[in-house]
């Protein structure tokens, strides 16, 4: 039902979204373009070549490459939030898109500056591939430093990630200050996130990260219904955690990793969209992973429309979107947890 | 059904259990008994393949932990930790389900989820959030949930390690709880139960064992095992034992 209702919701974002901007294209024309010109020749729907150039190139990879990232942040939520056995676990806090902004900021800016005989490192389809390297490494030493005993210890998780973001900060501030003004528009989306930079061959780059974690994800939703009774409780009942955790880890750094190299650091929808997924079909993981999946994706088609669309023709970073509204809802839950920890 | 041969566990240079041999047949419930330190928890995480021993082995069925594809152990063998929090908010009844998912049957299995919450006396908090549970309800919950894991009635090799589980509860549950393993036992199920309660274990179990310092110490039925002397050298008490008049077993009072 839910899932259905999330489907509905989702084709009407896209479809909302394809339709306003700072060309306006008329629904009928939205359909058309969609439903392909044969078929709309026959529903004798408008055939208008003009808009042909915004829907295609700019606005269709743009709200494709929403789907991915929101998804795909979305979804690494949920696995960092069961793996980690604690709501409050997010991609961004526990470091893995500052690690995936490592790597891309290696690729854009350090590589020929370390290494200027070898051009090709700083070929752009490296760039997702630098960036699940980044998010690999630095949440792999995330989960290690922070696991005392088989059980997460929380405070040093999100120490370890203030830590982690700091040191991601000051060598993308580094970047920042050896790079040519090119570069530096390339860099400076990462602070707030944007999918300005869409288009298909970014969508087909990033494409494959992020459906790896979206589609292959909830195989593993039983083994972390399984976890949430704790690591050893869920090996007693048949999982191969570790085995489970490594996987897990590896498909988050490439979804986030792909997302941050392409979008920047986009806060709060890997934290929230689970949450909210949480309330509406509650924790069974099975369902919690796709109905992310959808709901992240129509999070972040919405809050880039509104992005490009509140002071039009100007552009707002999405960060500005997802964080605004993010926070409050943020704050809301710690308060909650606080609460119950209080009266619980 | 269960055998430990010569474990033993050392880390930094302390040996915490030291060449342990011990085998919980079927039929058994067996309670694993000492002063804080004595080893029975590390003993019990290497009965459970939770931590690898330094040396020995464990065998379940006559096969090595380590050589048992891990659902296939877990439809057999299920263990019960102290206690748990859960972070989400799933019902009781579908922690109870999780039970089944070394089995994969667990949308076909809600009768007997709610079967053995009825035998936990937990099938009222069925559909509350475990969150908000009390402790308490909590352990009975869990309790549901290993008994549902390797099946309320009979058939394969089954086997039931409980850490402590009775530390939560109040008289009547503590000894239904214990009861319910007894039963188990009785059905051909192989229990093996970390106790403090000298006389809960004296009334319930069908073997104690005793440990002192990573040792067995003794190894026997209650009467044989719970002596005023023995009593006295491994926990350091003064201790009275009488017969208990509600059944027929020894019955320990203590002081200093």
């Amino acid at each position: 039902m839910i899932m259905a209702g999330l489907g509905l919701g989702l084709v009407a974002t896209v479809v909302a979204s394809l339709c306003i901007g700072a060309v306006k294209i008329p629904l009928g024309d939205v359909v058309a373009a969609l439903v392909g010109d044969g078929l709309a020749a026959k529903l004798g729907l408008p055939d208008n070549a003009a808009y042909d150039k915004v829907f295609w190139q700019l606005r269709m990879p743009r709200i494709l490459l929403g789907f991915l990232v929101g998804g795909a942040l979305s979804v690494a939520g949920v696995l960092m939030q069961g793996m980690f056995r604690n709501p409050l676990a997010d991609p961004a806090l526990i470091g893995a898109s500052s690690g995936g902004a490592l790597g891309a900021v290696f690729v854009i800016v350090l590589a020929n500056r370390i290494f200027p005989d070898i051009p090709q490192l700083s070929d752009l389809r490296l760039l997702p591939l630098a960036a699940f390297a980044g998010a690999l490494l630095v949440t792999g030493i995330v989960q290690r430093l922070s696991n005392v005993g088989g059980y997460t210890a929380v405070a040093t998780l999100l120490l370890v990630g203030v830590a982690i973001n700091a040191l991601a900060n000051s060598v993308i501030g580094l970047a920042t200050f050896l790079s040519t003004d090119a570069q530096l528009r390339a860099l400076s989306f990462w602070t707030l996130g944007s999918l300005g930079g869409a288009d298909w061959r970014v969508v087909s780059l990033c494409a494959p990260f992020c459906l790896a974690l979206i589609v292959l994800a909830p195989i593993w939703g039983g083994a972390l219904n399984a976890i949430a009774l704790g690591e050893a409780e869920a090996g007693h009942l048949g999982f191969s955690v570790e085995k489970v955790k490594m996987i897990l880890i590896v498909l988050t750094a490439a979804g986030v990793g792909a997302s941050v190299a392409f979008t920047g650091i986009i806060l709060f929808v890997g934290l929230v969209v689970p949450h909210l997924m949480r309330t509406m079909i509650g924790p069974d993981h099975r369902w919690l992973i796709p109905g992310a999946a959808l709901l992240g994706a129509i999070v972040l088609i919405g809050s880039d429309t509104l992005a490009r669309t509140l002071f039009a023709p100007a552009e707002i970073p999405i960060g500005v979107i997802t964080a605004g509204f993010g926070t409050p809802f943020f704050l809301f839950m710690l308060l909650r947890q606080r609460r119950r920890a209080l009266w619980g | 059904m269960l055998t430990a041969r010569s474990l033993t566990f050392s880390v930094a240079g302390k040996t915490l259990v030291d060449s342990v041999n011990l085998e919980v047949r079927a039929g058994e419930m067996v309670a694993l008994l000492g002063p804080n330190g004595a080893g029975k928890s590390t003993l019990l995480k290497m009965l459970c393949g939770q931590s690898r021993p330094t040396s020995g082995s464990v065998l379940f069925e006559n096969r090595e932990l380590g050589q048992w594809p891990p659902r296939e152990l877990a439809r057999r063998r299920a263990v019960l930790p102290q206690s748990s929090a859960v972070p989400f908010e799933f019902t009781a009844l579908e922690i109870v389900l999780l039970g089944r998912s070394p089995h994969g049957d667990a949308s076909a299995c809600g009768d007997m989820a709610r079967r053995a919450m009825e035998k936990t006396e937990s099938l009222h908090l069925a559909d509350r959030t475990v969150t908000t549970l009390s402790g308490g309800e909590m352990q009975r919950v869990q309790l549901a949930r290993v008994l549902v894991q390797i099946g309320l009635d009979g058939g394969a090799p089954r086997c039931l390690m409980l850490d402590e589980p009775i530390s939560n509860l109040d008289p009547a549950h503590q000894h239904s709880a214990l009861q319910i393993a007894r039963e188990l036992a009785g059905d051909g199920a192989a229990v093996l139960v970390v106790l403090h309660d000298l006389n809960l274990a004296a009334q319930y179990a069908t073997r104690l064992v005793l440990m002192k310092a990573g040792r067995i110490v003794t190894d026997g039925t209650p009467a044989e095992v719970l002596t005023e002397e023995r009593i006295g050298e491994v926990f350091g008490v003064r201790a009275t034992v009488v017969r208990n008049p509600r059944c027929d077993a020894p019955a320990v009072f203590v002081g200093l």
